[in-house]
């Protein structure tokens, strides 16, 4: 089996070399084909693991493949630690990826650097499946990493455009940010564990539980909570947690494929992934847990409101994405590690549906993103429509789609949950339903439905995206409505994540919900009686009103919203505040000490100063050195008289 | 007797020597200076070098300072603002100079060299000839320095002349050199002509 | 009787007199000259003094070469300050400061 879990990792690797060394050679159809074939590789053994793993209750794989290096005592090492959780994201990644490199046949088919491209996506696939598949803190790091690298390259890929150089940068400084965090957190766990591989660390946690650390001032600090906290700014910055989400708007610079692979589905899933994976540690520290449910809701409640007033159809699914990561957050603090990930497992099948139907819709409008240009294209686009549709459900959670079992599962168990600041993160994760129905079918309703407000010239050359497209997106669509009903016993409630989450009993706010679940069927019938589903429908029903019935009114609102509006649409202030403090800070004390330091201090002050100095000394000295002989004579005589006195004194 | 002898040319040493300093006439300067030279001769005598105070008065003043006279007067100096800033420079002058005087006494002085330290000689006998006896030592021991000495007066002589003498603009002179090396060929020249009859 | 010492501070006292005129001198480069000459008049003198005091006729000797040098000396430096009045047509010590730093 151990040769699996290396080709899994290694096909793509290969692809990404292949396509990106020889892509001229191959030619574009070489580069897409070689690949595809890598990916799908890759997918079919994931299933083969998944299947192994998870449905088949092997046993666990922690083994070293290979040491790289050693430093005293640490070992670092790559190896792999193939549980249900990590079986059951590489399936999710590779799956993901591969629907993404069928559709870039059909979206990036006009652009000079295709081959670029699907070297880009998968190398991102082979970084991505090692830092899932890590069994030690140094790999993930690796991971982390290696995804924020090409992360970075995919969001600039059209590198003549500012904006994209903008968007990537800011990407990549942001993330860096968390990535500091996480690097502490991970020296923090070198210096206490004195190892970095998982086992040792989860083995050893629970001795460390009463310890503390004394950071500043005296203040004694539990070392497993600065431990985890600094663990969590790591996923704050990679998975777009506020206030580190800043970079996620931008990043729809980016071709839409990636849109829908890195910053929906797998890379900004990594925090979340990364948190569930080190739930032995979380477990053991309630102020971290505490801030990690606080940061979610946060986040999921008040970047919902944001995507209400984007006009730009990615924007909005960009928007959809922070909020729902900041769901996972919250279930994660919750301690409900296992709704986290359902949810992210669900969330990427829909969200990167609803990106790849919103590339469908932009390609067949020319690359025209505006969706004040769109409505009534369901007559134009119907497999596009239907599939962007059951997206839409799947996220506002509906009964019966995957969205409504893990969104169902997060709120309840928030509300089961008695951590500090749980009753606030209740009432947003609540709100934020509302919030997700009203943008998502806002947008729904802006795009397919409604008066045709696109020009004559692309309308008459509207028509339905060909097959390499309409295909993943068929694809993405089936899991959107049967993965919930499928896996929500399993991995809620049952032995789907066997060892690989752990939570501690005090903290188990699945435990409730076990006790009233009674089937899919019934869960998703129940569904449509409670509080959330009112709140969807209501939600629903205000964007039918808005931009069906009266679509006259929401410039009116806006009007008399006046600031509020203005709040959301300056997204709080966030760019502008870094823009001014950071990436302003950051130039002025460049130019301080170029001013100050090079100028004048190191210019004027050491170099020209002393040459200056040399100058000024020298005008006076120059006078000793008159001309006139008796002057000679007198120094002669005066130095005689000095050195006859010395000898006559002494 | 020998001690008011030794006062009165030291005396008369040291007020030349301050006369020449302080002279605005250079002729009274040089005047003074072969006063001083004399003064010192006759100390010389009291010291029994015999010799060398003749020569001092034959060499230095008989020579020497009539050189000096010679240029004095050969130049056209202007006398006038000869004067200007000594006075002012002479109160540090002075100070200097007087405690180089004092420093010189307190090394050179009675301590060092008084009469308890370095007793006086008894005088020579009268048939002891200070000639004799420099020249014993002067052209056995020392002859080498002699002789060196003989070439650097040479050289002197060379090199003043060869600073000072100027050439006049049309005069006539001989150069043996060339003359020496003249050639019949280069002077004479024989041309065949026929004979001519002048009328 | 003189002791040893009073030639000596004789000597010193010439030494001093000449330096003072060496350097108190601005306006006479013929003074100069004259001023070397008395320095090594007292020099002279030392010599003269030691070599009786002691009985040791090599001061002699070496007083001799001194006269001779100095004798040469003169000549020269008298020629060169012929040379300089041509050239200057001042023998002012204070024109002379073409060696000014």
């Amino acid at each position: 089996m151990s040769s699996v879990y290396l080709w899994i990792v290694l096909a793509p690797l290969i692809g990404a070399l292949v396509a990106g060394l020889l892509g001229r050679q191959i030619g574009r159809a070489g580069a897409h084909s070689v690949t595809i074939g890598a990916v799908a590789v890759s997918t079919v053994l994931s299933a083969v693991v998944f299947k192994d793993t998870v449905i088949d209750g092997a046993a666990v794989y922690d083994a070293t493949v290979y040491t790289w290096g050693q430093i005293g005592a640490i070992h670092l090492e790559i190896g792999f630690l193939i549980d249900e959780l990590s079986a059951t994201m590489m399936l999710t990644v590779s799956f993901v990826s591969l629907m993404v490199h069928i559709y870039t046949i059909g979206y990036m088919h006009d652009d000079p650097g295709y081959q670029r491209f699907f070297s880009y996506i998968s190398l991102f696939t082979f970084a991505m499946l090692m830092l899932v598949m890590s069994n030690n803190f140094l790999q993930l790091f690796f991971g982390w990493e290696a995804v924020g690298v090409v992360s970075y390259l995919l969001i600039g890929f059209w590198y003549t455009r500012p904006s994209a150089i903008y968007a990537n940068l800011k990407a990549f400084l942001v993330n860096r940010v968390g990535d500091f965090g996480f690097l502490l957190g991970i020296a923090g766990v070198l210096l206490y564990f004195g190892s970095m591989h998982y086992g040792t660390v989860f083995e050893r946690a629970p001795e460390l539980a009463g310890l503390t650390m004394n950071i500043w001032l005296d203040a004694e600090w539990s070392v497993l909570t600065v431990i985890c906290l600094l663990l969590f700014l790591g996923a704050m910055g990679k998975s777009a947690q506020f206030p580190l989400h800043v970079w996620l708007p931008d990043s729809m610079e980016g071709p839409t494929p990636i849109s829908a692979l890195i910053h929906a589905a797998t890379m900004v899933t990594a925090g979340i992934f990364m948190v569930a994976r080190m739930s032995p540690l979380f477990e053991l520290s309630e102020t971290a847990l505490s801030a990690v449910m606080i940061v979610g809701a946060i986040t999921a409640f008040f970047m919902g409101l944001l995507g209400l007033v984007q006009n730009d159809i990615k924007r909005v699914v960009a928007y959809s994405t922070l909020s729902q990561l900041g769901y996972m957050t919250v279930a994660l603090g919750a301690s409900a590690y296992a709704a986290g990930i359902f949810h992210l497992f669900t969330h990427a099948f829909f969200k990167a549906l609803l990106f790849l139907g919103a590339g469908s819709v932009i390609i067949a409008l020319h690359h025209d993103q505006d969706m004040r240009n769109m409505g009534g294209l369901r007559k134009y686009m119907p497999i596009t429509w239907i599939t962007s549709l059951i997206g839409s459900l799947a996220l506002i959670g509906f009964p019966g789609f995957a969205g409504f079992y893990s969104k169902d599962a997060i709120i309840e168990a928030v509300g089961a949950s008695d951590l500090w600041g749980s009753g606030v993160a209740h009432a947003a994760v609540l709100l934020g339903v509302f919030v997700t129905a009203l943008y998502s079918f806002r947008m729904y309703f802006m795009v397919f439905h409604g008066e045709e407000r696109m020009d004559e010239h692309t309308r008459e050359h509207l028509h339905e995206s060909p097959a390499v497209v309409t295909v993943p997106l068929v694809l993405l669509a089936i899991p959107s409505v049967i993965a919930g009903a499928i896996y929500v016993e399993p991995m809620l409630f049952g032995d789907h994540f066997g060892d690989s989450l752990k939570v501690l009993p005090g903290h188990d706010t699945l435990a409730p919900l076990a006790e009233h679940f009674h089937g899919a069927l019934s869960f998703a019938l129940h569904g449509l009686v409670t509080a959330p589903f009112w709140l969807a429908m209501a939600g629903v029903a205000t964007a039918w009103f808005l931009y069906l019935y009266r679509p006259d009114l929401p410039a009116r609102v806006r009007e008399r919203a006046g600031v509020l509006y203005d709040v959301l649409d300056r997204k709080y202030g966030f760019d502008e505040f870094n823009d001014w403090f950071f990436a302003g800070g950051a130039r002025g004390a460049g130019r301080a000490l170029w001013r100050l330091g090079d100028e004048t201090l190191i210019d004027g002050l050491m170099v020209n100063g002393t040459a200056r100095l040399v100058g000024w000394v020298s005008g006076i000295v120059r006078h000793v050195q008159s001309g006139y002989l008796f002057h000679y004579a007198f120094a002669m005589i005066i130095g005689l008289l000095v050195l006859i006195g010395v000898f006559v004194t002494r | 007797m020998t001690k008011l002898l030794f006062y009165a040319f030291a005396l008369v040493l040291v007020a030349g020597g301050l006369r020449v300093i302080t002279a605005r006439n250079p002729v009274h300067a040089a005047l003074s200076l072969v006063l001083a030279f004399v003064a010192s001769a006759g100390l010389w005598l009291l010291l029994e070098a015999e010799f060398l105070a003749v020569v001092l008065v034959l060499v230095y003043v008989g020579a020497v300072m009539v050189l000096f006279l010679f240029v004095v007067m050969m130049l056209d100096i202007n006398l006038v603002p000869l004067r200007e800033g000594f006075i002012r420079y002479l109160p540090v002058g002075f100070l200097v100079a007087l405690l180089i005087v004092v420093q010189l006494a307190m090394v050179v002085g009675p301590g060092t060299f008084g009469i308890q330290r370095v007793p006086p000689p008894a005088p020579a006998p009268p048939e002891h000839s200070n000639t004799e006896a420099l020249g014993e030592l002067l052209y056995t021991v020392y002859v080498y320095p002699f002789e060196i000495a003989a070439v650097i007066l040479l050289v002197a002589i060379v090199a003043a002349i060869a600073l000072t003498m100027r050439r006049r603009e049309g005069i006539r002179y001989q150069r043996p050199d060339q003359q020496v090396r003249a050639r019949r060929e280069e002077r004479v020249r024989l041309v065949k002509m026929p004979a001519e009859r002048d009328r | 009787m003189i002791a040893l010492s009073d030639y000596l501070i004789l000597g010193a006292i010439m030494f001093c007199i000449s330096m003072a005129g060496i350097f108190l001198n601005r306006k006479n480069v013929i003074i100069l000259l004259m001023s070397i000459e008395l320095m090594l008049l007292s020099v002279n003198m030392n010599f003269v003094a030691f070599s009786h005091f002691h009985g040791d006729l090599a001061g002699q000797v070496f007083v001799f070469f001194i006269l001779t040098v100095a004798a040469a000396e003169a000549a020269i430096g008298l020629a060169i300050l012929v040379v300089l009045f041509r050239t200057r047509s001042t023998i002012n010590v204070a024109d002379l400061d073409s060696m000014k730093g």
